[in-house]
């Protein structure tokens, strides 16, 4: 291809844009419409997962050791939890340490000045922080069978609801996406299909001139992949301006709720929306037009 | 033992610049548009084919820009079977003729002198020597003065004259006109066809269908008559023979 023929097809794609510029704007207006939905939901999903997942982490399981168990046991049995995949974290709490917490919390100074003693002498532990709630059973069955564990404490009930939210966000949130890209894939497929259909006349007049398929589809194939970009765009960019705003109104509005809603920075749910929706939106816009324009090419 | 591939292309001799022979082209439905049609025509011929609706001009037309491929027979043009021509040779093919319709069929959304370089575009002319090309053919067809204008603000004698120079511009050896006059009154028709008499005198071959018999009369060039898809005659110098 020469290269003045190669800017030509160029210049007359965007140049159809403009030339069509009703049908430019409804396709555009689609595309946006269908990826802001998908963006929208996207952001929200990817925002309740990691709300469920910070609430995950905090979920612990603590060990008692049997009374009089020696140092060096203690520390041994604290390296086999360590080695465990299901543990994220493993922290060790001494007697005085027990006893400073549980003052702090459910006792003033006026009421523990009383207590000359430890009364949690036997209270050392270690707290384990897990890296996927699920696998709470399996972990403690394991700490149970360790000699020199007296007790274990769970929240069996935490665990499970966490891992069952979790496990519904994401069913849930890969049907709704599926069918949310299906939708806008047929809704902007249709609206190219459409704008072509008008133009077959176009078309036909270029193929009796003597043009390849190749001249007369390239200036609509790269009218459809820039209409997807800026259709694409658009909504990133919304999505970019009321993101940050959306999130300081839900925290000061929920602060009650503040420790429990820990939301994504914008970079961290633009790091995948961006290659997605401009994926989306050129993609469809290439096949689209590429796929339209072939049946329109047998003259 | 060796196989060779059909071909039914044969040598043509080269002033016959068009060869039919014996062509028949059926559609799924009705009768065939054309019988065992043949014909032969020569290189710088003036033709006009002439019939009633239905008689299989336009399937005739098809034919010859490929669009069609015949149901019998052997279509020849510059020597080229088109019966064995690969659908992706076809735009090439195509080049070598230039079209003209009743409709005129330019796009609408692009100036008199953007249709006509389009024709250009197509066959990757350089863009100095189609700036220097197009106001030529523009001035050819006496339409220099509007290059700047869209198809909507010309009459429709302007807009066929912008299709002749379309079809003109890279010098095809076969011009094909589909009703050319059909949209025209009088005035512009005479114009068109005295067009088409300059251009065929400087040697392109023309083949025009039509149905305005006072043209056909008037012109006195060889006149071959189509009815019920096959040919009723073919005259030097003929004239439109009445139905009856």
């Amino acid at each position: 291809m020469r290269i003045s023929t190669f800017f030509y097809t160029l210049k007359q794609g965007i140049s159809n844009i403009f030339r069509n510029a009703w049908f430019s704007l409804a396709s555009i207006a689609t595309i946006s419409a269908c990826l802001l939905l998908f963006g929208i939901f996207y952001a929200v999903v990817m925002n309740f997962q990691h709300i469920v997942k910070t609430a995950e982490q905090g979920v612990s399981v603590t060990v008692f050791f049997d009374e009089g168990l020696s140092e060096a046991r203690v520390q041994e049995i604290g390296e086999l939890i360590a080695k465990r995949t299901e543990v994220a974290k493993v922290q060790y709490i001494s007697a005085d340490e027990a006893w400073e917490t549980f003052k702090d919390d459910y006792f003033g100074e006026e009421y523990s000045a009383g207590f000359t003693e430890n009364p949690l002498a036997n209270s050392s532990n270690y707290e384990i922080y897990l890296s996927d709630v699920a696998l709470q059973g399996s972990l403690v069955t394991y700490l149970e069978s360790i000699e020199g564990i007296r007790q274990v404490n769970r929240s069996e009930l935490t665990a499970s609801t966490l891992s069952g939210v979790n496990a519904l966000i994401g069913y849930v949130s890969v049907g709704i996406i599926g069918i949310l890209l299906a939708v806008s894939i047929f809704l902007i497929s249709n609206t190219v299909m459409i704008g072509i259909q008008v133009r077959k006349e176009e078309i036909n007049i270029m193929k009796y001139i003597g043009a390849t398929d190749f001249f007369v589809r390239s200036p609509f194939v790269i009218e459809g992949m820039v209409i997807g970009a800026i259709g694409a765009c658009i909504p990133l960019g919304m999505i970019y301006a009321i993101y940050s705003t959306v999130i300081e109104y839900v925290v000061e509005r929920f602060t009650m709720l503040s420790t429990l809603l820990n939301f994504l920075p914008v970079e961290q749910i633009f790091s995948t929306l961006i290659p997605v929706s401009l994926g989306v939106g050129i993609g469809i816009g290439f096949m689209g037009s590429f796929t339209t324009v072939r049946k329109h090419l047998h003259v | 033992m060796a196989l060779f591939k059909r071909t039914r292309t044969k040598i043509i001799p080269e002033e016959n610049i068009i060869v039919l022979e014996k062509v028949t082209k059926a559609y799924a439905t009705g009768a065939p548009a054309l019988t065992g049609v043949d014909l032969t025509i020569k290189r710088g011929e003036f033709v006009f084919i002439v019939g009633d609706s239905g008689s299989g001009k336009s399937t005739l037309i098809k034919l010859l820009l490929r669009e069609l491929l015949p149901t019998g027979g052997d279509i020849y043009v510059n020597g080229q079977n088109l019966v064995d021509l690969k659908r992706r040779n076809v735009p090439k093919y195509r080049r070598n003729l230039g079209v003209v319709f009743q409709d005129f069929r330019l796009l609408k959304d692009r100036n008199v002198y953007e249709n006509v370089a389009f024709a250009q575009r197509v066959i990757q002319t350089p863009t100095r020597e189609i700036r220097k090309n197009v106001p030529s053919i523009l001035s050819v067809v006496g339409l220099a003065g509007k290059y700047k204008a869209r198809p909507k603000q010309l009459s429709g004698g302007e807009q066929q004259r912008v299709a002749l120079a379309r079809a003109l511009i890279n010098r095809p050896p076969i011009l094909l006109c589909d009703e050319p006059t059909g949209n025209l009154d009088p005035k512009n028709s005479w114009e068109i066809m005295k067009l088409l008499d300059q251009i065929n005198k400087k040697g392109t071959t023309v083949l025009v269908v039509t149905h305005n018999r006072e043209i056909v009369n008037e012109m006195q060039k060889r006149v071959v008559t189509m009815k019920k898809g096959v040919i009723v005659s073919d005259e030097e110098k003929g004239g439109y023979i009445d139905e009856d």
